[in-house]
């Protein structure tokens, strides 16, 4: 039986590092803000604002919002512009022909992005906090932008006032008779409304936001497990206890 | 027609009712032939329990099924909106999605493990080849249903998955094309595709798995469950008590039936585990890729099928033109063998190295993937013909020579090294790692006739060994 278990554990480790490949640069941690209500509100509002216009969430209603602490009239106050309904899908206003034209690609849809970008490097989640952290200015790129995560993107860095403009540092590094750029770290080049503190801030929020949008049921499942757990385990006591008692008789 | 059962007057409304019941369908006698009176050996120890684990998975998956079938399109333009309608917008739909899901997989490990416990224990050996055979059959549906019920989530992987696996059967030689495009129902995978895999998914295959059920389980108490020593406890020779019935068996009711309580809820503590708290199980039980819409358009980088496919998967792309020399080799060897050393009239003699040296024609003509999909077709097809394989003369592990444990030993870490490459991306060394795993999985099968009659087999007990509990 230990032993099982000993090669299942091993099977389940050897497998768990499946997944690898170079990428072009770490992926930073995203702070975990799915229980922090305040902060998904502001990532809802971070989202409404900035994100709807190009991407549609089209999974998610307005409505659902009401799970993060807000009520329906709050929703209607603050998130809803146009003639949208409380319980509509969340749909972007853009024309996917103008945008295939303007971006070369529609802007994906983003109720699982969250969910669809996990990989080798993190969570989907650590993947959306460092790629909206490092847009930088290319002007050979149509848009003006680029990304150190998502290298030609088509997005612009939409959010380019609040971070303000910033250019990545290089180091060259000699390697294998090769000469290398490793990334260093940032140059601010304009600032922008906000401190790179407040800014990091705001994406974690906005992240969190995401996150939660991905799974909406994520934290009652958990809440719900630990509850299904406890119960499958004082079944097993008695499924045990009773296994032994009929089992008595057999010599 | 049995004879008429009268009952006495006095007798109570739920026994007359019984009577009545049992002059007209074998109530009674099912339930003593299949449960209080099916004798099983009472030395059934931890690997026994997967056979009613596989039964219960089955159930949760077709009761799953049935609900996520009351919100799911099979529409190519809504069936990923309507998957995450169930995650959302349903009440409780996440769950019963995330138990679909997770049980698809539970299913092949719970599969696996039996699997596993009838390769040790000679529980495929006579007269028990017919158990294993419909057991074979199951595994094969199984992987069908899984296939087919993969695409519809119309996901990346989804789609990619299938277009991947549909495009072998096009190396078919002369009707590949063809094949290809009847399977498929279109030039590309598509909506015609995702309504006939959801027929297949919800009904064809369903009712076969089902039928093949009831015929592995009537096959079994037909002839009695084997058991980790490997003793028949019914045979001939086989102690009984006053009543006729086998000393070492015991009535699967209530003995087992509360013994596999006990089973199913050390399953069930695993299995919501993994629902509640990580269902996507890092990526192996739900593919990240899968939560972007199936796009006819945009290849991923990376196509690898779910992890319970992925053995097989190594052993087709095992196969390159480089490694068809050595199947040759092998094909050839084999025949020479068959040739100077078999006891055989020189007829057949002459067929043998006719048929290699055909085959090798065709080897060499027709293109590796072709050999792909006839070795990964053949790692599940050898399996069927294990019972008439194994030539040893126990049927257990525990009386066979102690290098067997190594080869079975092996044999294991030998799948999940293939089940490991065909996860992860193509590479030169995993490429020669799988060819050797590939040469060792039909090594072990197709020389088992030899290697298994090697070796000093130890004394089997007369009896089971059991010790009290």
């Amino acid at each position: 039986m230990k032993k099982i278990i000993l090669s299942l554990a091993l099977v389940l480790g050897m497998v768990s590092g499946a997944h690898a490949s170079g990428d072009t640069i770490a992926w930073d941690k995203a702070p975990n803000k799915t229980n922090d209500l305040a902060a998904l509100q502001n990532g809802a509002k971070i989202f409404v604002n900035h994100c709807l216009n190009c991407h549609s969430a089209a999974f998610m209603r307005y409505n659902r919002l009401k799970d993060i602490g807000l009520t329906e009239q709050q929703i209607k106050d603050n998130l809803l512009f146009t003639t949208e309904k409380v319980g509509d899908t969340m749909k972007a206003n853009i024309d996917p022909k103008q945008a295939k034209e303007w971006f070369g690609a529609n802007p994906p849809d983003l109720t699982v992005i969250a969910r669809s970008r996990a990989g080798h490097g993190g969570t989907g989640a650590d993947y959306l906090y460092t790629y909206m952290r490092t847009f930088y200015r290319d002007e050979t790129k149509a848009t003006g932008w680029n990304n150190l995560v998502f290298p030609n993107v088509g997005m612009p860095h939409v959010l380019w006032e609040l971070q303000g403009v910033r250019r990545p540092i290089y180091d060259t590094v000699e390697e294998h008779g090769h000469e290398v750029h490793v990334f260093k770290g940032w140059e601010q080049v304009t600032p922008g409304t906000m401190t790179p503190l407040q800014y990091d801030q705001a994406i974690g929020d906005l992240v969190g936001y995401l996150q939660w949008m991905a799974e909406p049921a994520q934290n009652t499942r958990v809440r719900i497990g630990v509850w299904v757990l406890m119960f499958l385990l004082c079944f097993t006591f008695i499924a045990w206890r009773l296994n032994a008692s009929f089992w008595k008789d057999i010599k | 027609m049995a004879e008429f059962k009268e009952i006495s007057a006095d007798a109570s409304a739920g026994a007359k009712l019984l009577n009545w019941v049992d002059n007209r369908f074998p109530a009674s006698k099912l339930y003593k032939e299949h449960l209080s009176e099916y004798y099983a050996p009472k030395n059934f120890n931890f690997w026994y329990f997967f056979g009613s684990l596989a039964l219960l998975v089955l159930v949760i998956q077709i009761v799953t099924g049935i609900f996520l079938v009351m919100h799911y399109k099979p529409d190519a333009a809504l069936a990923f909106g309507s998957v995450e309608y169930i995650m959302r917008d349903v009440p409780w739909g996440w769950l019963i999605r995330y138990m679909h899901s997770t049980g698809a997989s539970a299913f092949f490990i719970v599969v696996y493990m039996h699997m596993y416990r009838g390769l040790i224990y000679g529980s495929y050996r006579k007269p028990r080849e017919l158990v294993w055979v419909f057991g074979c059959a199951i595994f094969l549906c199984l992987m069908a249903e899984a296939f087919m019920g993969y695409l519809l989530p119309w996901g990346q992987m989804s789609y990619w998955g299938a277009q991947v696996i549909v495009n072998l059967f096009a190396a078919v030689p002369f009707v590949g094309p063809d094949l290809a495009l009847l399977i498929r129902g279109d030039y590309v995978v598509g909506d015609a595709t995702l309504n006939r895999f959801f027929s297949f998914h919800v009904i064809a295959v369903p009712l076969v798995l089902l039928g093949l059920v009831v015929a592995h389980i009537i096959a079994l108490h037909e002839v009695g469950s084997n058991n980790p020593d490997g003793v028949e406890i019914k045979g001939p020779n086989a102690p009984k008590d006053a009543n006729g019935h086998p000393l070492d068996g015991i009535p699967f009711h209530p003995y087992y039936t509360v013994h596999d309580i006990l089973g199913v809820s050390g399953f069930l503590l695993v299995f919501t585990a993994i629902i509640f708290f990580a269902p996507e199980f890092g990526g192996y039980f739900l593919e990240y890729n899968n939560f972007i819409p199936a796009d006819p358009l945009k290849t991923p980088l990376h196509i690898a099928p779910v992890w319970y496919f992925t053995p097989f998967y190594s052993m087709l792309r095992a196969i390159t033109s480089e490694m068809m020399y050595a199947l040759i080799a092998c094909v050839l060897g084999g025949a020479f063998l068959g040739a100077t050393r078999a006891k055989l009239a020189p007829v057949f003699k002459a067929g043998i190295v006719g048929a290699a040296v055909a085959v090798t024609l065709m080897m060499l003509s027709i293109d590796a993937k072709f050999w792909g999909v006839v070795v990964m077709g053949g790692a599940v097809v050898i399996l069927f013909f294990l019972p008439w394989l194994d030539n040893c003369a126990v049927k257990s592990i525990r009386y066979r020579p102690d290098w067997h444990k190594y080869m079975y030993g092996v044999f294991v870490i030998n799948f999940v090294v293939l089940a490991y490459l065909g996860v992860q991306p193509p590479s030169a060394i995993g490429e020669r790692v799988s060819q050797v795993g590939t040469l060792f999985y039909f090594g072990f099968f197709l020389l088992m006739p030899w290697w298994s009659r090697l070796g000093q087999t130890k004394p089997v007990p007369d009896r089971v060994t059991f010790a009290a509990h």
